[in-house]
């Protein structure tokens, strides 16, 4: 069906171009020449009828050791889907990758030059560039899908419309670190040390305020150390963490600052299983470098880890083993390329609704928000899928865009070479955090004249 | 046969003593005017707007301002990210203060607060030159950028110390914001783009631009003929900062709209605006012009060439991307050394004499 829509479009095409070259073919090249000058400029227009999933991604710079992944797992699942089930709900898939460096102002030139293309839903894997695009894809009717980081208080449906971080975000994060040293500790931390080494950015900041307003409940004493991007160079801070002997360290790091952070803790001797990361310091690549010093490392994760799922046979078979893995293709079953295919499976789901919500097939961005908004991921749902048990079960309601903020602890093994789940879903506190995300989305709302939503 | 003086009478002083003297020179210059305000504005897109063209004209005018601190008044510095900070905040403290204020006074007051902060750090340049200057400016990138992340009260203690830009209006049109229309922030970038660009050739055509260009050639001697080096080199740095506060101010409003500060205004930002006045041509505004116009423009057409033209892989498309630049650049300052600038003024010449060189 589709391939015919092609097929006369290219003969039309082709009727055309034969017209105007009869009329004057010199005339044509002089306007090749100079379509072809504008192009360099212009991005492309549509064809045919496709779900477009633009993909800003980093492959290369400070950050590129944990973009690849991301990007490898995101593109790797949409082929997937093209290749066994000719798309989502019969519409075939078109992915447009845009590398941003993790650079926000190539960021903003990737959205810029994406958006035209009817792009469905954006996931820039980077904090600062999601900053960038909350009010701008706002006023385009875009949603922008930011799973576990960007601004923690879009969780507010109410005031960010077209801005999502379900499953869990970085103020849960916090908590679910504070949780699991509570559990270790016998629910109690009073007068404990925990410092949070930080990527001296809006990323890292973001989980200050949290752990700070913890601190008062559970009585541990909180010092926050910044390092500054991209965080090579981290001497002084482990140097400072020597000198104050915190009970616990925490890590908001990103790209290499990873790396270089759990060598230093290495060096020092910090004992390992007191160093706890977010999500995003808990990579195979952040943690390979230091070899067997690194053993006993920890980190929060969203989702559940390894390639044990139907899922991934159905990947190796269809797009591994077919030649069609997106960039070298080593990195499946690598916690992050298991996000990536977790966000994309996200994305693919919030489809699904969509199309069935407005009853069409080739949804716009405006129903892909109604989709996500509706999203339900149940263990049946995530069992179908061939990922059972991949991640937490959760829904999405117009007032809490921020799904059920539950996440697991891991623990890297340094002789197996891999990362062991050690704890179950923990649920955050919500008590502490819901207040935090009124709080600062209401200032949000009142600096920018947004009036809530959802009556 | 362009470029030609023959032919050309001047009959009064202000004829003679005008910016473009040669007849061709001026009429191209009234062209590129009349294409920038009158058909651009009606041809571009979201994308060529606020992916080429106004991040073009920001640099542009940072390119400007450096260019006549380090161009025309000989004094080397790397603290222009820092100043760009301080643009920025300052807008954004205005703008959050006084939320009435019209946009267009924002961004001079923003360039204002800018000038002081510049004629602050431009004091030890009194007593140091040279590489040692440029040690001291860098200091000032540091200091200003870590001041900017260490101090709540300049971000208004929002959680993650991002700053936004309300959305602000000029005449009705808004200005700033995401429903802002890429035809009026690309004016209003324009507005400012010709107008400093007209006070910085007629600055330096006048009385202070030649008191900073005697400092940069010898200070000792300018500072014998009567060139006060305290009212040159502090009058260099302010005005250059009011130039960099400014373009800070509409990086910060128009263009991106939402910065935090390592990552917006960090110490590449400073590298890349010394790479774009050395470029282009040291002391010299045709120069500022082309050195941002090879920094900004050319990676985005390289990118859209070998992505959207070619279809290759991104992350070896930005490899490239590297490559080229970096071999363009190499191959510039080997082939001319003063800049885009003086290969243009070569290229004037040949056109002169064209097609009977001799």
């Amino acid at each position: 069906m589709i391939g015919c829509i092609v097929d006369n479009n290219d003969q039309e095409e082709a009727r055309q171009r034969g017209r105007v070259t009869n009329n004057g073919s010199y005339l044509m090249k002089f306007m090749k020449f100079t379509s072809l000058m504008v192009a360099g400029f212009m991005a492309a227009t549509p064809v045919m009828a496709d779900l477009v999933f633009p993909s800003l991604s980093y492959r290369t710079g400070p950050y590129a050791a944990n973009g690849i992944p991301f990007a490898d797992g995101y593109a790797d699942y949409f082929t997937l889907l093209n290749e066994r089930d000719g798309g989502i709900g019969g519409v075939p898939i078109r992915m447009i990758e845009c590398e941003t460096g993790y650079n926000t102002e190539k960021g903003v030139e990737c959205y810029e030059s994406t958006k035209g293309e009817g792009s469905l839903v954006y996931q820039p894997l980077s904090t600062g560039i999601t900053y960038q695009l909350i009010p701008k894809a706002t006023a385009d009717g875009i949603p922008i899908h930011s799973m576990g980081y960007g601004r923690t208080s879009a969780a507010n449906g109410k005031i960010f419309s077209n801005v999502f971080n379900y499953p869990a975000n970085y103020w849960d994060g916090a908590s679910i670190a504070i949780k699991h040293l509570l559990e270790l500790n016998g629910g109690d931390l009073n007068g404990k040390k925990v410092a949070l080494v930080y990527h001296n950015s809006a990323y890292g900041k973001e989980p200050i305020r949290t752990l700070e307003e913890l601190s008062k409940k559970h009585g541990y004493t909180f010092t926050p150390i910044a390092v500054d991007h991209p965080g090579q160079e981290q001497k002084s801070q482990w140097l400072q963490i020597r000198r104050e002997r915190p009970d616990y360290v925490l890590m908001w790091g990103w790209g290499v600052m990873n790396q270089v952070a759990i060598q230093e803790a290495a060096n020092i001797r910090f004992p390992m299983e007191n160093f706890i990361g977010v999500w995003w310091s808990g990579s195979e690549n952040d943690v390979l470098p230091a070899g067997d010093a690194a053993n006993g490392y920890k980190a929060l994760n969203m989702h559940n880890i390894g390639s044990d799922f139907p899922v991934f046979d159905d990947i190796q078979k269809y797009v591994v083993d077919a030649g069609k893995a997106a960039g070298a293709g080593d990195q499946v079953g690598s916690v992050l390329y298991n996000r990536g295919v977790y966000a994309a499976m996200l994305a693919a789901e919030a489809t699904k609704v969509a199309q069935k919500i407005h009853g069409v097939a080739d949804i716009t961005p405006v129903m892909m928000r109604d989709g996500m908004e509706a999203l339900e991921i149940t263990e049946a749902g995530m069992a179908e899928l061939g990922m059972a048990g991949f991640g937490p079960e959760f829904s999405v309601s117009c007032e809490n865009h921020g799904g059920s903020g539950k996440g697991k602890v891991q623990q890297w093994n340094a002789s197996a070479g891999k990362w062991e789940v050690i704890t179950g879903w923990i649920e955050s506190d919500r008590d502490v955090i819901d207040p935090l995300i009124m709080e600062d989305s209401k200032a949000f709302a009142a600096e920018n004249n947004i009036s809530e939503g959802c009556s | 046969m362009f470029y030609r003086e023959a032919g050309d009478f001047k009959t009064s002083y202000a004829a003679d003593g005008q910016t473009f003297p040669i007849a061709f020179d001026r009429w191209r210059y009234f062209a590129v005017l009349a294409i920038a305000f009158l058909v651009v504005p009606f041809t571009i897109n979201e994308y060529v707007a606020s992916a080429v063209l106004i991040p073009f004209l920001i640099w542009s005018i940072i390119a400007i301002g450096l260019n006549i601190l380090t161009g025309y008044c000989g004094q080397v510095s790397l603290g222009t990210g820092g100043f760009m900070a301080v643009g920025a905040y300052a807008a954004y403290k205005i703008m959050t203060a006084a939320p009435e204020l019209n946009i267009f006074f924002v961004v001079l007051l923003s360039g204002g607060v800018t000038a002081l902060v510049g004629l602050l750090f431009g004091l030890p340049s009194l007593r140091i030159k040279g590489f040692y200057l440029a040690v001291a400016t860098l200091a000032a990138q540091f200091f200003l950028v870590w001041l900017f992340n260490r101090v709540p009260w300049f971000y208004n203690n929002s959680a993650s110390g991002q700053i936004n830009a309300p959305d602000r209006t000029l005449g009705g049109f808004l200005i700033t914001g995401p429903n802002a229309t890429p035809e009026a922030k690309y004016l209003f970038c324009l507005v400012f783009v010709f107008g400093m660009a007209w006070l910085a050739r007629n600055l330096t055509r006048g009385r202070l631009g030649r008191s900073w260009m005697a400092i940069r050639d010898m200070d000792i001697a300018a500072e014998i003929i009567g060139v006060n080096p305290l009212k040159a080199k502090l009058s260099a740095f302010a005005v250059s900062s009011f130039f960099v506060g400014v373009g800070g101010a509409l990086f910060f409003t128009v263009y991106l709209g939402a910065v935090e500060v390592g990552e917006a205004f960090g110490i590449n930002k400073s590298f890349l605006a010394l790479f774009m006045i050395i470029i282009g041509g040291l002391g010299s505004i045709f120069g500022s012009f082309a050195g941002a116009a090879f920094i900004v423009l050319l990676p985005v057409f390289m990118k859209n060439v070998m992505v959207g033209g070619f279809g290759w892989p991104t992350d070896i498309a930005t490899h490239f991307e590297f490559v080229i630049l970096g071999a363009l650049i190499i191959v510039f300052l080997i082939a001319e050394p003063h800049g885009l600038a003086a290969f243009w003024r070569t290229i004037k010449e040949k056109l002169r004499l064209w097609p009977f060189p001799h």
